[in-house]
């Protein structure tokens, strides 16, 4: 079907139209090339606000406690919740579905005063009591070092896990924080390990004011005795975390002499409904640019349809001529067909190189200039989506072509020895 | 060689049906030199497009080379103009973004003949009608003689039963046209079956036998005396 012959004549008809030919081809070249422009950035953007969640583990949950508002089992409502460890263990052995189970403690802010110290050198920050399961929640990259154990937990060991921020304000940069000590409210603690966060901009920035130390050690040197400040937990793969979250409500409810029906005594959220939200608001997006980029590409695609009708009007003696030579339908129709083929194929391959170099170039210079951000990071299209939009393309070629061919290979041989 | 009998034609205008062939009776034999005369409207035209392959009858049977061209399918059509045809057309009718040796090689460009087979064997075609040194011009740089000798060239390369030209002479001066003329006449000499249609005399009295045709029917026949 493709030889040598026929490649001369799409070649002869181009050359014979350029003006026309470049016109129809850029039709399809700006549809192809917005539908990768769209595309890459509707991935920006869902790779800039993904980088953001991707520090947390998607099925996590938070739970903390409110002040009663119902009075039950003779306690007045306005009473304030405290959890405790007994806690920790009858959640453990009452919830089913519960994964990671980290109660934490706080100290401090990015807001507060100074508290935590280093020979003259101070700063205000978070600092965390927690479990080593926590890791599993809040997923960090740790750049020294190591994160917190089981040891360090049942040991009651005082060392502490810092943030790169904190190194940056207690450290110079060529001293090596690890094995070194810092002081918390006064206590001294050795410090472990250095972690950088996986989100960019203040965010991450907040992320690394925070000082982790071991849960157990957090309670007794700052006389927490057995509180619980609050829960973060995952669920179980496959398990719902609002439903875990029900679950475990119910279980401090009935431990902590709460009305079952008393919504507002404790309080929680979780990732899962946000991630869904998210979710959908991508889909929104990506179906919308589909739908345009599509719309564009289809609108060059008629573009070439039509330009392939003129074609064959104009060429209706050439045909005719054939005809009465012993061309046969088929081979008149392939001729037509492969013509607007090569036409759209050629058009959209340029759209979609440039489309890709234009995208790339963003990319490299966002990466060059830093300027990736929780709204727009790394936009690029998928080279699978690429090759499929490839293929669209020539199935739309072959069909822009197909009623001009028809009409083509329906003309009369007679036409070839009408003297105009 | 062509065998028509009773060949009916009629065309739709409006609602009125316009009879073009009443009842066609004609034999051609194999070598013979015929030509077709008949006033615009008299049914020429539709006569040999009917023989060409390139329009369907209403009745009557037609037989090309002992074949009955009847209901034919488009690609049944193109083979049999491919195989027993070939057509010389007033205006050329020439490819004008294909160089001589690629208007004359066409014809074996659809029986599927390599390209290299169907450059030498155009190459001989041009040489025959004595255009060798013009195998790489574009038909617009050739004069009309020039160009008609390219597509006589055209209609011979394939081998065909017959040739079918239509008026080709009438764009030509009278000296191309004798010299077109010859070169039909060298042809039918080697044996080919020739059919010309025509309104000019002279042209037609160069060929052994002339059929006038009158409001769709044979009018007179004359067996001319090649001169």
């Amino acid at each position: 079907m493709f030889d040598y012959d026929k490649w001369q004549e799409i070649w002869a008809t181009i050359k014979k139209n350029k003006l026309r030919t470049a016109l129809t081809m850029f039709g399809v070249f700006w549809g192809i090339f917005m539908l990768m422009v769209l595309l890459g950035s509707g991935n920006g953007l869902e790779t800039g606000v993904r980088i953001g969640f991707e520090s947390w583990a998607t099925n996590a949950g938070f739970m903390w406690g409110n002040k009663t508002t119902m009075a039950y089992e003779g306690f007045k409502p306005g009473r304030y919740l405290r959890f405790y460890n007994e806690d920790i263990i009858a959640l453990r052995e009452n919830v089913k579905g519960l994964d990671k189970l980290a109660p934490r403690n706080s100290l401090g802010s990015w807001r507060g005063g100074n508290n935590v110290f280093r020979g003259n050198k101070s700063g205000p920050f978070n600092v965390y009591g927690d479990y080593p399961d926590f890791q599993h929640i809040q997923i960090v990259n740790m750049v020294k070092g190591r994160h917190l154990n089981d040891y360090d937990l049942k040991e009651k060991r005082k060392v502490a896990v810092l943030g790169q921020e904190v190194v940056n304000v207690l450290f110079k940069s060529d001293e090596d924080p690890i094995g070194d000590y810092i002081k918390i409210n006064g206590i001294y603690f050795k410090v472990i390990g250095v972690f950088k966060s996986l989100r960019t901009d203040e965010m991450a920035t907040r992320d690394m004011q925070t000082v982790y130390i071991p849960f157990s050690t957090f309670q007794q040197a700052f006389n927490y005795g057995n509180r619980v400040g609050w829960f973060s937990f995952t669920a179980q793969e496959g398990i719902p975390v609002s439903l875990v979250e029900k679950n475990m409500k119910d279980v401090l409810k009935k431990r902590h002499h709460v009305d079952p029906e008393d919504h507002a005594a404790i309080g929680s959220n979780n990732l899962e409904e946000e991630f869904g939200r998210i979710n959908g608001l991508f889909f929104g997006i990506s179906l919308f640019n589909w739908i345009v980029g599509i719309g564009t590409l289809f609108a060059g695609v008629i573009g070439v349809s039509n330009i392939m009708l003129i074609i064959v009007k104009e060429r209706t003696k050439e045909i005719g001529i054939r005809k009465s030579m012993g061309a046969t339908p088929l081979s008149i129709i392939s001729l037509i067909l492969q013509e607007s083929i090569v036409l759209t194929a050629f058009a959209g391959y340029i759209g979609l190189v440039l489309g890709t170099f234009l995208l790339e170039g963003i990319n490299y210079a966002m990466e060059k200039f830093d300027l990736n951000s929780d709204m727009f990071a790394h936009p690029g299209v998928d080279f699978r989506i690429a090759l499929t939009a490839f293929g669209i393309l020539i199935i739309c070629g072959a069909f822009a072509g197909l009623i001009p061919a028809r009409k083509a290979a329906s003309i009369s041989p007679i036409e070839a020895i009408r003297v105009e | 060689m062509i065998e028509l009998k009773e060949i009916r034609k009629s065309y739709d205008v409006g609602k009125q049906k316009l009879e073009v062939l009443k009842s066609i009776d004609l034999h051609i034999e194999a070598g013979e030199l015929v030509s077709i005369m008949g006033s615009s409207g008299s049914g020429k035209s539709t006569l040999l497009n009917i023989i060409g392959i390139l329009d369907e009858y209403d009745s009557g049977d037609y037989t090309l080379n002992d074949t009955l061209i009847k209901n034919l399918s488009e690609r049944k059509a193109a083979f049999y103009r491919n195989r027993f045809l070939g057509f010389v057309f007033q205006s050329f009718n020439l490819l004008s973004f294909k160089n001589a040796l690629e208007n004359v090689a066409l014809p074996l460009y659809y029986q599927k003949v390599r390209r290299k087979k169907r450059n030498i064997k155009a190459m001989e075609y041009l040489d025959m009608v004595g255009l060798k040194e013009w195998a790489e011009h574009m038909p617009g740089e050739l004069s009309g003689g020039q160009k008609q000798r390219i597509a006589i060239a055209r209609a011979l390369i394939a081998d065909p039963k017959v040739i079918l030209a239509d008026e080709p002479t009438g764009a030509l001066d009278s000296q191309t046209s004798f010299e077109v003329m010859e070169i039909f006449k060298e042809v039918n000499d080697a044996g080919k079956t020739i059919l010309i249609v025509t309104h000019e005399d002279d042209i037609a009295h160069k060929t052994d036998r002339i059929i006038k045709l009158r409001d769709g029917i044979i009018v007179d026949e004359e067996i001319a005396i090649a001169s």
